[in-house]
């Protein structure tokens, strides 16, 4: 059986990810690995590098030097003249990006849609699955996350927690193979967070393969089968909850823990 | 009030002015949204395409425009036509000069409409978009435009109310629009005062009208956002 799942390629790989912001190096070479069923969460003080990373799995940023690739299929990227790295083929990105669900740390719903309109619309427009079976699939969706009676509401009308929560069924709709979560929690009130880190957990109990930037120190530790700890640009720790929460070599790490208990 | 037969000249006038307005102001907000994303473009050409093509149009009087693509086009299309060995006289005629004309000028004006109303699309909506794996065209198409028109709506019926009245304008080049018919009949009759305060009338007549067409898009626009984050 574990022979088995290592034939196979991983669900997602990364190998030394560069990235600047003019001459400002944020991302001094980053790999990661994350195999089906994983939920691995990156920590790290801000401004250490966490989200542009995660940004850079599905090209929303471009990086300058790496490579990706889901499910064993390599992104094809081109430099521009400023050396940074796009897609070259629009038709992969696409297709790649709907396999990699991205959750926003300021939702990113469309205002002009209601909350329905808005999770079924990449399901139609992309996927072009026929409306009616979007529509059932949407109304499971919401009802999933604990919103199905706000399925004809707009956006601005939702509480925070609740608009994350739709943003999580916009992205599940998709059926992603990796979900990314860039600071889910960061922009919520603080009696919202838990309704969405609820949701996260039961993703993750599901056995979906997650990627997870976030400051709920408590809940990565939970919900975690393996932990990067980020400094300047860099993996400083890497392992199990337990080793890096409890006995991390690096002394950053360490500290960093220490004063977020 | 006595318009000695002249109503359904009028009338006539009235429907060749709509009519006008309507094609142009069609070709406008292609123009204008077709310059507010050249304007808002990565590359430089484009950038100079787009300030040249708002400067020059909005550096000329309306009237002056009106009459360079009159009489300019046939000039044109003749020299055109002669490299080709054809020499014949074509001409746009005065309602497809009126149309471009007109248009030209609202496309410049809606330029700077569309593109302020561009700026306050969050760029994370289109991430969003990016990131569920819509295209380009889709994500244009179906999440920008939508939020630019709400936006872009108010200026947008302002110029359109200005356009309307341009289209007074083209009747120096013999359109049979409201205000030639009324010249005519005024022609006919010496009764200045009665046709052009007909004329007047019909153009107020139109703008309120106008008005509230917009009104009821601005509210159909306007759906999901009422009350919102109040
Ligand atoms: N679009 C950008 N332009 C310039 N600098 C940026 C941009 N995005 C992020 N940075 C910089 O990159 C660094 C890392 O940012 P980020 O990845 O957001 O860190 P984290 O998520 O760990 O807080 C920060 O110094 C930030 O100021």
């Amino acid at each position: 059986m574990i022979t088995m799942t290592h034939t196979l390629p991983p669900a997602l790989q990364a190998d030394n990810i560069h990235k600047r912001f003019g001459s400002l190096e944020v991302l001094k070479g980053i790999s990661l690995t994350a195999h089906d069923g994983e939920v691995i969460s990156i920590l790290g003080s801000s401004g250490s590098g966490k989200s542009t990373f995660l940004r850079c799995l599905n090209l929303l940023e471009a990086p300058h030097e790496g490579r990706i690739a889901l499910g064993g299929e390599d992104f094809k990227l081109k430099r521009l003249k400023d050396g940074s790295l796009v897609s070259a083929d629009p038709r992969q990105i696409t297709r790649l990006r709907a396999s990699m669900g991205f959750v926003f740390q300021s939702f990113n719903l469309w205002p002009h849609m209601t909350i329905l309109e808005n999770v079924i619309e990449a399901p139609v427009m992309v996927r072009k699955t026929p409306r009616k079976q979007a529509v059932a699939e949407a109304e499971a969706l919401l009802e999933k996350v604990g919103i199905a009676d706000k399925r004809n509401a707009y956006p601005g009308h939702l509480s925070g927690g609740q608009q994350q929560r739709a943003a999580i069924a916009r992205t599940l709709a998709m059926q992603p193979r990796v979900l990314l979560f860039d600071e889910p929690t960061s922009a919520l009130d603080p009696e919202m967070v838990a309704e969405v880190l609820n949701v996260i957990n039961g993703l993750a109990e599901e056995g979906r393969t997650m990627l997870l930037v976030t400051h709920e120190m408590r809940f990565a530790r939970n919900v975690s089968t393996r932990v990067l700890f980020l400094h300047d640009g860099r993996i400083e720790e890497e392992g199990t909850p337990d080793k890096v929460f409890d006995d991390p070599a690096s002394p950053r790490c360490r500290q960093f823990m220490a004063s977020h208990r | 009030m006595n318009l000695h037969g002249f109503g359904p000249q009028l009338l006539q006038g009235t429907l060749m002015t709509v009519r006008l307005a309507l094609s142009a102001v069609s070709v406008g907000l292609v123009l204008g949204l077709l310059g507010a994303i050249a304007k808002s473009s990565r590359h430089a050409a484009l950038r100079l395409l787009g300030e040249g093509y708002t400067t020059i149009v909005r550096g000329i009087p309306e009237l002056l425009m009106v009459l360079i693509v009159y009489f300019g086009s046939s000039t044109m299309i003749g020299a055109v036509l002669r490299q080709f060995g054809i020499d014949t006289y074509v001409e746009l005629g005065p309602f497809l000069s009126g149309t471009v004309a007109l248009g030209l000028t609202f496309g410049a004006y809606a330029t700077e409409v569309f593109r302020g109303a561009l700026l306050t699309v969050p760029r994370g909506q289109i991430e969003a978009a990016q990131s569920l794996g819509l295209g380009r065209w889709h994500c244009f198409h179906r999440i920008v435009l939508p939020q630019l028109w709400r936006i872009a709506l108010p200026g947008l019926g302002n110029l359109f109310m200005v356009l309307l009245k341009d289209t007074a304008l083209i009747s120096v080049v013999g359109l049979d629009e409201i205000m030639r018919k009324a010249q005519i009949a005024v022609g006919d009759t010496r009764e200045p005062f009665t046709f052009y305060g007909c004329a007047a009338l019909i153009y107020l007549g139109l703008t309120v009208l106008t008005s509230g067409g917009l009104m009821a898009l601005e509210h159909r626009a306007n759906r999901g956002y009422r009350r919102a984050r109040s």
